[in-house]
């Protein structure tokens, strides 16, 4: 086990090393969120982070006050019971006081909710529309529409065929691309059962219904990779049906939009050469 | 006074005479409260150990990255799914309300049995014929075509993935029928439950006389007359959907599955109240027997349980904040979700207060209800995290919910329960258990669980999804952990049961009240075990 959490505590030193924006992927031993790749992520790690303080506070009040009973008021310390039963003043504080910690709470929490839920009115140059289908058990891009309209499969790479820098359950053969500093629409929907879309570093999740369109949007600011997983059990491969986000520059977005829309391969090709995931295990190293 | 009528009815015959044990129809057309309660016990104990099997190689299949138990995602589902329904339908459900509520309803309201006897009997006899069909519903196809058995879309039972499209095989068609056989069974329990404790109190005992149990199963009944209809009603829209071509959930035909969520939820939320108020009730009784003091709080106790059933049924929403419903309504369920902290805090501080100033005994019942309060605690603050929409996206449907969900109830309800069957152990069976393996059993389960469901927080929040039956080797550590975690509670489970064949073996003859003046309750001025017809003469409270 030593051994173990030394090489999770390197592991964690590599990931940091990576700058926050890089990549974002599950970490051995891994104690919080990934590391946050939007604003909106930041904003809901640091409510998270005060929801933990508020937290851990409460439990560590209630333990103090279990051991406080348990050694004052045991039978040896404390032979004859007192017989009161109450105490209006104490009961009173008790309702009022974690009313007032519910509402800090949702002081932070309503505002936050509506930035994540109300996408900004921006400027329509500045969105990216990315629509992707849930189905089992792989994920459909689409971009555009009509006849410009380009469609790709993505598929989660099978352990035996991974290649350098990938990670297992978590690539992807044909990854979702999108440009950094835009805000990307996202238009999730199903084939067939439930499923969900989710990137934990950009702190969004959305179930994919079939007959339903639901939106998200998230805005990433630096290039990088992000992982996520299907989040609905969705049936035999519920495991197997990986998120791949890969965030480039937008002069390289818009080549890989041209490539892609020849081929799918030449689209993965040209990703490959610009942000080639080998390269970046080898600089972390 | 309808108590008046019953003592007549009681008073004419003195039959205290208890048929044999080995009486196969004592036990089949039982319509005494004390073997229905008996049966109820047993019957959890044996799907409670068949659940706990089930999580076993569950927790065998997540030792390491890769397929160790299961050779697919399917069969994995199956025994995930059978887990959640096992637990909730056939093991805390007639443990607290079955068996518990059995036992000790009549006997601390100074009843001499459960108002419709015949109907308690039914109650009880449907569940194993539910728990047959869910049970040969593994072993029968889980498509219309192909190998694959059982039914693998969770404990909620979404559509499209429980309709033709996940599941086109009978599988489904049998957790349908099962659930509404065990729905029957409850709904009956429960009216049954409701007159009783409306209608036979002895003399004197008011409402607001009435033991916090007795009160935690009215509240609780309550709930399942309510909310288990609306699950009845999705479940025959699902089975006509699959079988009869209507279109509820399909949106093909324009339905919507979101609905069926819904549907769901509203019964679905009040359930795990269902669950947990009955054991609330248990810890009520055992922190005043032991503290040697009265309920601190009596009435606020009583109607924060009334309080936190009806919000209950006005939250249950927030298990569907990722399906895309309008922000404003979200902002409600956000806000209602989290004024449930205010009762549950009430109970929690008034269990202490009731613990402060008293004379307290270690026993291995108030062992189990202080680890109770701590846990409970733990799993309630997490739930507040979960209440918030905004964080809810980044822990909705990941191990962090696992491991709230299971704080609450594995280590919530599930404390509750041990801890009521050590309290009344010896009341019920007549014998004594032995204070050191009991206490082995705490100890264990205590440490096991946490290392089994704390490390699952931090799985959570790295993204590890549930109901995964593999997944990327960054997350082997912790689920490491909490394998190991399993290790120790099944260690502890193997005592609990060794606990009761020491006892049944060894037959050291039990006390009326072994608790001493603490022990207030009615049950506590009968014999143990009670006679086999008590309150000839109806007790008269002050």
């Amino acid at each position: 086990m030593g051994s173990k959490i030394f090489k999770l505590v390197g592991l964690s030193a590599i990931i940091s090393s990576l700058a926050s924006a890089y990549a974002a992927v599950p970490v051995e031993g891994g104690l919080g969120f990934q590391p946050p790749a939007t604003e909106l992520a930041q904003e809901v790690h640091d409510f998270h982070n005060l929801l933990l303080w508020i937290i851990g506070f409460i439990t560590l009040f209630v333990t103090v006050l279990l051991i406080w009973v348990m050694v004052r008021y045991n039978r040896r310390a404390n032979p004859v019971p007192k017989t009161f039963s109450h105490n209006t003043p104490i009961e009173i504080a008790w309702t009022v006081i974690p009313v007032l910690i519910l509402a800090v709470i949702a002081f932070r929490s309503f505002p936050l909710l509506f930035k994540q839920e109300e996408i900004p009115n921006v400027a329509e140059s500045e969105i990216v529309d990315v629509k992707t289908y849930g189905r089992q058990w792989y994920w459909s891009y689409i971009y555009g529409s009509g006849d410009d309209e380009i469609y790709f499969d993505s598929n989660m790479i099978q352990d035996a065929e991974l290649q350098p820098g990938q990670v297992a359950k978590l690539s992807v053969n044909n990854p979702m691309v999108v440009p950094a500093g835009k805000y990307i629409r996202l238009s999730v929907t199903a084939s067939d059962v439930i499923h969900a879309w989710t990137i934990p570093a950009f702190a969004v999740k959305v179930d994919a219904v079939p007959g339903r369109l639901n939106q998200i949007w998230f805005k990433v600011d630096e290039p990088g990779v992000f992982y996520g997983q299907c989040s609905e059990l969705c049936g035999i491969n519920h495991a197997f049906m990986p998120i791949e986000v890969r965030v480039l520059p937008q002069d390289q977005y818009e080549t890989w939009l041209e490539r892609v829309s020849e081929s799918t391969a030449a689209g993965n090709e040209y990703l490959q050469t610009v942000q080639p995931l080998a390269a970046q295990v080898a600089s972390a190293e | 006074m309808s108590s008046d009528s019953a003592t007549a009815a009681h008073g004419g015959h003195h039959d205290d005479h208890s048929p044999s044990l080995y009486s196969l129809s004592r036990w089949l057309f039982s319509t005494n409260h004390k073997d229905i309660g008996t049966l109820y016990l047993v019957f959890a104990l044996f799907a409670g150990l068949i659940g706990f099997a089930f999580s076993g190689l569950m927790r065998a299949e997540l030792f390491e990255t890769g397929f160790q138990v299961f050779e697919d995602g399917q069969q994995y589902n199956v025994i995930t799914t059978m887990h959640g329904l096992i637990m909730i339908f056939f093991m805390v459900m007639p443990a607290l309300i079955g068996g518990f509520g059995n036992w000790f309803v009549p006997l601390m309201i100074g009843a001499p049995d459960m108002a419709m006897p015949r109907m308690n009997n039914i109650s009880f006899w449907l569940l194993p014929a539910s728990f047959a069909l869910l049970m040969l519903s593994m072993f029968v196809p889980a498509q219309a075509t192909g190998d694959a058995t059982g039914f693998g879309g969770g404990w909620v039972l979404y559509p499209p993935l429980s309709g033709t499209v996940g599941h086109g095989g009978v599988a489904m068609d049998l957790v349908i029928f099962s659930l509404h056989v065990a729905g029957i069974s409850s709904i009956l329990g429960a009216i049954n439950f409701i007159v009783t404790i409306l209608n036979m109190r002895a003399p004197g005992m008011t409402l607001h006389k009435m033991p916090l149990f007795a009160w935690s199963v009215l509240i609780t009944a309550f709930l399942l007359v309510l909310a288990l209809p609306v699950l009845a009603g999705a479940l025959t829209m699902l089975l006509t959907d699959r079988n009869f071509g209507s279109k509820f959930f399909v949106p093909a035909g324009g339905g919507d599955p979101i609905m069926f969520q819904h549907l769901f939820w509203f019964f679905g939320h009040p359930e795990v109240y269902i669950m947990i108020l009955p054991g609330f009730g248990i810890i009520s009784q055992i922190v005043s027997t032991f503290s040697r003091k009265p309920v601190f709080g009596y009435l606020a106790m009583a109607y924060a349980m009334v309080a936190i059933g009806f919000i209950g049924f006005i939250v249950w929403a927030h298990h569907m904040y990722t399906v895309g419903m309008g922000v404003e309504l979200k902002a409600y369920f956000v806000a209602a979700t989290m004024v449930i902290a205010v009762p549950t805090g009430v109970k929690i501080f008034s269990w202490i207060a009731t613990m402060w100033g008293g004379s307290i005994d270690f026993t291995v019942p108030m062992l189990w209800a202080i680890g109770f309060i701590f846990l409970f605690t733990v799993g309630g603050v997490t739930g507040v995290v979960l209440a918030n929409a905004g964080v809810d996206y980044s822990l909705h449907d990941t191990y962090y919910v696992v491991a709230h969900f299971h704080y609450v109830l594995s280590l919530g309800a599930v404390f509750t329960l041990f801890a009521g069957w050590y309290y009344w152990y010896e009341k019920m069976f007549g014998v004594k258990y032995n204070g050191m393996i009991a206490g082995a059993h705490f100890w264990l389960t205590f440490i096991g669980s946490n290392v089994i469901f704390f490390p699952q927080h931090f799985l959570g929040l790295q993204g590890m999804p549930r109901r995964y039956v593999d997944y990327t080797p960054a997350f082997e550590y912790w689920h490491q952990w909490s394998t190991y975690g399993y290790y120790i509670v099944a260690v502890g489970t193997g005592i609990f049961l060794i606990g009761i064949i020491e006892s049944m073996v060894r037959h050291r003859k039990a006390e009326a009240n072994p608790w001493g003046e603490g022990a207030t309750t009615l049950e506590w001025t009968l014999s143990s075990p009670p006679p086999f017809h008590q309150y000839n003469d109806l007790p008269r409270i002050r």
